[in-house]
């Protein structure tokens, strides 16, 4: 359908989301993303059956791990949607470049361009 | 092989030859890169069958984003009429539609194409297309050559010269054309275009023939026909005007100048005489040469009084010019009645709003001639009584007695024009006998071979688009003379076309034309018609009923990088020498629009089909899955559904059937309703029956009724009627009291049914296979698939009505029965794929070549595809960067294999599209040079780029980057990855050996593979051992026993009766399993590659209503037992039967499915036996799906009594002496009802047979009841989550005899796919344990949603890459990160975020 979406989404491409690791959620906001967020298959779904709902776990942890630190929770997040839904995918799509513009860039990335 | 129809079969099963007509594409699908480029240019928009119609779609178009194949193709209804009418056969509906999207620049070209005047046709046109416009059956046809006139007056006030498309290189070879008319400069202007060195000699002092001197200039002004000319002109054409033919030039001396080839087009510059006396007199003058010199500009001295014979188009010309020139009084006068004369209508209009006066009837019989002066005086007329003989032809008969004299000044006589000979006599020039140039009509080559012939001279007068076809055809064959060609090859081509039926189109006027007043045009030569402005033109142009569909504006070609556009493509007709046939050309849904008075459905945009909603729900429908109704495009808060709408119908629709499929859909479409809305939506759907009965089915209904609310109301329908004001619909019905309701909803839908469309009835005559009454192909119980014709078979809705797994396991089964007939043939028509040397990289550094993609203009319109290449060279490991216009394109490949060989190259990244459609086809090239496939990676930059970020070229083209920087991060970290490859044992096991299990072993032992079938009884049969006869009357007991005898007779099949399995081990392809059998219990193992699982179900035994302690009480099959043996059935007064009595429960959620058939079935017999008999079933919603509703229907026509009962208020069953009394409440009465019945009939529901064990042993999955779970519902119906297990029958779920055949046959068939592989290859991308880290903590055991992983000998988790799935769960989920899912590894993926976020910090 050739719907716009915002251009600060860059997609990393899994077999299914529950090989997303909680490490490589973090990895990508360590390594200065502003966002990172896993979008799978609908739930009840899973062409293996569970594996959104493990990832649906795992972005929460990914969460309390964030928020731990004193990070902002908000910028990892699950979205489900079927692969035919385009509309919903640029919904989502606005929906996280919205909330990060709101919550501004990622914190480390701001801390070492002030020493730099 | 798509757009191709079936035309007829001839042969036997094993040895068929099928006619195959295939229809064109258009588009080469083999270089069509699905770009929809064409889609963008292509100006015709018709509706959207898609959508429903909801929405338009183009005529270059792909049905949908996920068609098979994934090319586009162009729609075409043959020719379109104006077209194919035109004599030019210019694209006359495509630069209409070209108008209409205001690209006037591209109309002009597209006319150009094919006809070198667009201004002079655009006023003098005859407009034969006209008469054939579709619009003119309806209203009034378009105004075809005022728009073209309008193109070219565009041209003109815009100052553009728009050439045409002209040959690159110029040849050597001359032409010279004699006569400078239409058909002479078409002729030159077509050679010019191929690039010949073209003359023109013209005899007269200006060009342009007969559209100079013949034509007056108040029709066709000269500045517009010097403008055409000078485009001819300006290719290249040179004129030579004051040349005579036979007297400066001849052929002799144009041979000497050279010229290949010459073509005469020498027209019609001579009048017909009268032939009387005194023609030759002062002021008798001739028309054609009157006109010429008028236009010339000559004296033409008329007098005051004027005479014109003639009626004819030349004859106004001749009246209205001498009128300009100064008579005072013109009168025609012509043989032919008003309505006969030859003249067009308007230009008789015209004459008369000019003032000239008309007679008709009257022929010339003398001229009076004045005595003194010797000149023209006057004329005598005779009447004529007809101009045409019995036979039409030109004859005229005249009463010489009525005559009438006429007097004036001059007598211009035009009645026909004849060829001037007068210089041609020394050339001997070829003639016929009538005058004209002789010359082959076809090729129009003369008899002297260089020498052609076209226009008037050659075929007499007519307009000048019949020059301009001439002149092209002799450009044609003058060209294929010059090269050596044959001059007739292909060039018959009949222009047929087919209207399109007009329905609800709004009337449209013709756009009228204005002209200068009629006072205004005396005495001046000043142009008549204005034409139209662009507004008029756009308004004219918006008519069009774009009858061809596409226009053939050839906007696609153009905009096609990819060379894939082929309009000349034409229908083809083939055989293939096939074994087997099967027809599963599917349903139309019922066009509930004959009902309108009804349902309101074309007169209200709020009553739509289920069909139509269904597309408004979906996110790629019109709406994009917003929930809106179309009047108003508001979000409905109420909407209705109304079932049966052309199902269970005898009377309206002759749909006497069930659909089957209707209430789920409509469950499913409230329910998704429901979560499209953000507000509450109120569902109802209005029914007679609910029909779950489905697999699960009924449990989906509870949760809309029960948690979603869903509203379901028991009624017959009485009117949707629209209420104006608002859009809104009131429904009124009759609720199950009987009583009439009223009830407004915002939206209405149809559950519409489906039926068998009128073509594939067509079809079936012409296979000569038999239909039954509603048109679904005519099979039998036992034999679900086939079709009266032997080798022909039937699958899906074409074999009667059901959903989506009965379709797919049915086209399963049909497979199987065709592979019977070709299990000898099987792969002797395989090719082996040589594959080379594989190129060893171990241990080498990266060396990656990347291919960054144009796609045409897809990527490269947007990302600046130079500098992503550039950039790409500065990448870590990159040794080579290359562009393409097309990477996917088959020369792009092979020039990528030798880029690949000449750098060394060891990673392949191409940065373009998505890996869903093209990592398989860039990974063969890969493979065809050696080099390991899993060493590629895709970057894309179309559909997740250029696609969707084409507002923000620069953000693109960065993003573009970064997507290539990540690939090329992930290509550097990528290893070589092995299929493995595993043998497959070629022997099936079957469990269960009842029908299903019986069908499934011969369905396989029938292609040639050895099966062992496992029965735990004694004997084979299963349950079928309990049945009797099918509701159809098939003996269920000969059917076993034939089956029996078959399986037990059969070389291939290995029966073991009292056996059952103690032991399951193995992998698809390769199982082991231990049974013990017989008395002795004697173990045996079977080596097997596949495994059937058909372990069957049995009757439900009834808790409820006294069943076992009363003996006026049985089950159905107990009753159907009964009949069968003629025990105690014919002397009953009342039989009372229940119905869902253990279904439909808390115990049992699920609709049994067979139990409804069965009920009625026995009523059926019982009534049969003795019509007295009173029977009366209770029911909760009757389940007759598909054809079974004739049984339902022909129950009650038989006096069986039907009651429907509540869940919450139940039958009573309670014993009555003799009797037994059973209590229910009745709907309509609304009151309790006691009966003392012979005997209470339960039916008892299907129970799935206690298979707890086997499931443990070989871990299969069950459902709640016991039935075994499929892999996927509608994807995979028979097979199992194991690879390599199938399931059928019973065991499956509840379901009827013949539909437990076929899935057996289904299950068959998939396990047969399976055995048949000689070994089956391994995925590579598979989860790896690293033994020194793991810690044993059975995570991953617990983890993998497939049970793979296990612990070892040595401790260990172990995972076999025969069962893994891929799908890298486990490797997330190890906390000592031993496990890693190969190709996905935790580096691969990390490198890609790594290279993207690369000086982040």
């Amino acid at each position: 359908m050739r719907l716009t979406y915002p251009t600060s989404i860059r997609i990393v491409r899994v077999p299914c989301t529950g090989k997303v690791d909680v490490a490589h959620l973090l990895r990508a906001i360590e390594k200065g993303a502003d966002g990172v967020y896993v979008v799978g298959c609908k739930e009840g779904e899973c062409h293996y059956k569970k594996g959104n709902f493990r990832a649906r776990k795992r972005v929460e942890q990914a969460k309390k791990v964030l928020s731990s630190i004193g990070g902002d929770e908000g910028r990892v997040e699950m979205f489900n949607l079927s692969s035919s839904d385009a509309p919903l995918f640029v919904k989502y799509a606005e929906e996280m470049d919205a909330r990060i513009r709101t919550l501004g860039p990622n914190p480390l990335k701001k801390k070492n361009s002030r020493a730099a | 092989m798509t757009n191709t129809e079936l035309l007829h079969l001839d042969g036997e099963p094993g040895n068929f030859t099928a006619r195959i007509r295939k229809e064109p594409r258009f588009v080469d699908i083999s270089k069509c890169t699905s770009c929809g480029e064409c889609e963008k240019a292509c100006p015709i928009e018709v509706p959207n069958e898609q959508d429903k119609g909801l929405s338009k779609r183009k005529a270059a178009y792909k049905k949908y984003a996920q068609a098979i194949p994934g090319a586009y193709a162009i729609d075409k209804r043959g020719t379109a009429p104006c077209k194919a009418t035109c004599p030019a056969h210019v694209s006359i509906q495509g630069y209409i539609a070209l108008i209409n999207q205001g690209k006037y620049r591209e109309a002009i070209e597209l006319f150009r194409d094919t006809h070198p005047f667009p201004g002079v046709c655009g006023r003098v046109c005859h407009h034969p297309c006209e008469g054939q416009c579709t619009r003119g059956d309806y209203d009034e046809p378009l105004a075809i050559r005022e728009l073209h006139r309008f193109l070219a007056d565009w041209e003109t006030e815009e100052n553009a010269k728009i050439l045409p498309e002209t040959a690159e290189e110029k040849r050597d070879e001359k032409v010279a054309v004699i006569g400078s008319g239409p058909a002479g400069l078409s002729t030159a202007y077509f050679l010019a275009r191929k690039g010949y060195a073209v003359t023109i000699y013209e005899k007269l002092p200006v060009a342009g023939g007969m559209m100079a001197v013949g034509i007056p200039e108040y029709r066709l002004p000269r500045n517009m026909l010097q403008r055409e000319i000078d485009i001819v002109c300006d290719l290249g054409v040179e004129i030579k005007t004051g040349v005579t033919f036979g007297k400066d030039i001849t052929f002799d001396s144009l041979k000497a100048d050279g010229y290949a080839a010459v073509f005469m087009g020498i027209g019609l510059h001579a009048g017909r005489k009268l032939g009387i006396e005194n023609e030759d007199a002062e002021g008798v003058l001739q028309g054609v040469d009157f006109l010429r010199n008028a236009a010339l500009g000559r004296e033409v001295p008329v007098g005051k009084d004027v005479l014109v014979i003639g009626g004819g188009n030349v004859a106004i010309d001749v009246a209205l010019t001498a009128k300009r020139k100064g008579a005072e009084n013109v009168t025609m006068v012509c043989l032919e009645k008003r309505e006969e004369m030859p003249a067009w209508e308007h230009e008789i209009e015209e004459a008369l709003e000019g003032d000239i006066k008309i007679v008709n009837s009257f022929g010339p019989k003398s001229f009076f001639i004045d005595k003194d002066s010797k000149k023209f005086s006057g004329i005598e007329f005779k009447t004529c009584t007809a101009v045409f003989d019995k036979e039409g032809r030109f004859s005229p008969s005249f009463d010489e007695a009525a005559c009438e004299a006429f007097f004036g000044d001059t007598v211009i006589i035009a009645i026909g024009q004849a060829t001037d000979t007068s210089d041609l006599e020394k050339e001997n020039v070829p003639m016929t006998g009538r005058g004209g140039l002789h010359a082959d009509p076809l090729t129009l080559q003369t008899s002297m071979e260089w020498v052609f012939a076209g226009g008037d001279a050659f075929y007499g007068p007519k307009s000048v688009v019949d020059a301009v076809a001439s002149g092209k055809e002799a450009a044609e064959s003058i060209h294929r003379f010059i090269n050596g060609m044959d001059l007739k090859e292909g060039r018959i081509k009949e222009w047929t076309y087919d209207k399109p039926d007009i329905v609800n189109e709004p009337h449209k006027d013709r756009t009228p034309i204005r002209c200068l007043d009629p006072e205004a045009r005396e005495c001046n030569f000043l142009e008549v018609s204005f034409g139209y402005n662009e507004e008029e033109a756009k308004n004219e142009a918006d008519r069009c009923l774009k009858c061809g569909i596409c226009s053939e504006c050839y906007q696609c070609v153009k905009a096609c990088l990819a060379d894939a556009i082929e309009h000349e493509q034409t229908v083809a007709e083939l055989n293939l020498e096939i074994g087997s046939l099967i027809l599963c050309p599917g349903n139309e849904t019922y066009d509930p629009s004959p009902l309108n008075d009804i349902y309101s459905y074309n007169s209200s945009p709020n009553v739509l089909t289920s069909a139509e909603f269904e597309r408004i729900l979906s996110a790629s429908g019109p709406t994009m899955g917003h929930l809106v109704r179309p009047s108003d495009h508001v979000e409905p808060k109420k909407i209705a559904w109304l079932q049966c709408i052309g199902s269970r119908d005898n009377n309206r629709c002759g749909n006497g059937y069930c659909s089957s499929v209707c209430c789920m859909y409509a469950i499913k479409e409230a329910m998704i309703a429901k979560d499209h809305c953000d507000h509450e939506l109120d569902t109802a759907i209005f029914n007679m029956d609910i029909r779950s009965f489905g697999k699960d089915y009924e449990q989906y209904y509870d949760r809309a009724r029960n948690s979603a609310g869903v509203r379901f109301v028991k009624s017959r329908i009485h009117t949707v009627k629209e209420i104006p004001e608002t859009g809104n619909l009131e429904l009124r019905y009759a609720d199950e009291s009987g009583e009439l309701q009223v009830e407004e909803f915002d939206m209405v839908v149809l559950s519409v049914g489906l039926q068998i469309s009128e073509s594939t009835v067509e079809t079936a005559k012409r296979l000569e296979i038999e239909l039954n009454k509603y048109n679904f192909a005519e099979t039998t119980p036992s034999l679900p698939v086939n079709t009266s014709r032997p080798g022909v078979f039937a699958c899906g809705i074409f074999q009667g009505p059901k959903d989506i797994p009965s379709s797919v396991t049915e086209a399963s089964a049909a497979a199987c029965a065709a592979g019977r007939n070709l299990a000898q043939a099987r792969g002797t028509l395989q090719k082996e794929v040589v594959k080379p040397e594989p190129i060893d990289v171990e241990g080498q550094e990266p060396r990656i070549g990347v291919f960054v993609c144009d796609c045409g203009i897809n990527i490269a319109g947007v990302i600046d595809v130079p500098s992503v290449r550039e950039y790409s060279e500065t990448l870590p490991y990159v040794v080579y960067a290359g562009e393409n216009l097309f990477t996917c394109s088959q020369d792009a490949q092979d020039q990528m294999k030798e880029v690949i060989k000449e750098h060394n190259i060891n990673r392949v990244v191409v940065s373009s599209c998505t890996p869903k459609t093209h990592e398989p086809i860039f990974m063969d090239t890969l493979e065809a040079v050696g080099l390991n496939k899993y060493l590629f990676e895709m970057a894309n930059i179309r559909n997740q780029d250029s696609w969707v970020h084409g507002n923000d070229h620069e953000a693109a083209t960065e993003k573009a980057k970064e997507l290539v920087r990540m690939s090329v991060a992930r290509a550097a970290s990528l290893q070589p990855l092995y299929e493995r490859q595993i043998p497959v044992t070629k022997r099936a096991l079957v469990v269960g050996g009842g029908v299903a299990g019986m069908n499934a072993a011969l369905g396989i032992a029938d292609q040639g593979y050895e099966v062992v079938l496992i029965e735990k009884e004694a004997q084979l049969g299963g349950l079928g051992n309990r049945l009797t006869k099918t509701i159809e009357g098939m003996d269920v007991r000969a059917l076993i026993a034939d089956l029996r005898q078959q399986v037990e007779a059969h070389e291939k099949i290995d029966v073991m009766t009292d056996s059952v399995i103690v032991d399951f081990s193995g992998f698809k392809g390769n199982f082991k399993t231990e049974v013990l059998a017989g008395e002795s219990m004697a173990s045996r193992t079977i080596e097997h590659g596949v495994a059937i699982i058909a372990t069957g179900a049995n009757e439900y035994r009834p808790k409820e209503y006294l069943y076992g302690e009363n003996p006026k009480i049985a089950t159905q099959l107990e009753l159907g037992e009964r009949i069968y043996n003629n025990t105690d059935v014919d002397d009953l007064n009342h039989v009372v039967m229940i119905q869902c009595v253990g279904s439909r429960n808390e115990e049992n959620p699920n609709c049994s499915r067979v139990c409804c058939q069965n009920a009625i079935k026995n009523a059926i017999a019982l009534k049969k036996r003795n019509p007295k008999t009173g029977v009366y079933v209770l029911y909760r919603d009757i389940r007759t799906y598909g054809l079974l509703e004739d049984y339902y229907t022909e129950a009650r026509k038989l006096g069986v009594l039907f009651f429907r009962f509540s869940a919450d208020d139940a039958p009573v069953v309670a014993p009555a002496g003799d009797f037994v009394n059973v209590t229910f409440t009745d709907h309509i009465l609304g009151r309790k009802i006691s009966l003392d019945a012979d005997l209470a009939v339960l039916s008892a529901g299907v129970e799935a047979e206690d298979t707890e064990e086997l499931a443990n042993i070989m871990k299969l999955n069950r459902n709640a009841q016991h039935f075994f779970l499929e892999a996927h519902v509608k994807l995979r119906p028979v097979e199992m989550g194991t690879e390599g297990i199938y399931l059928c029958g019973t065991a499956h779920s509840p379901q009827l005899l013949t539909e437990s055949i076929a899935q057996a046959m289904a299950a068959a068939s998939r396990a047969t796919t399976m055995l048949s592989q000689p070994f089956l290859t391994l995925s590579a991308v598979t989860a790896v344990v690293d033994p020194d880290k793991c810690a044993s903590c059975l995570i991953c055991v617990r983890t993998c949603p497939f049970d793979v992983p296990r612990i070892n000998e040595t401790g260990v988790s172990e995972i076999d890459d025969a069962l893994c799935q891929g799908c890298g769960a486990c490797a997330a989920e190890c906390p000592a990160k031993a496990i890693e899912l190969r190709w996905y590894e935790d580096d691969q993926i990390t490198s890609k975020v790594d290279a993207l976020l690369e000086g982040e910090i």
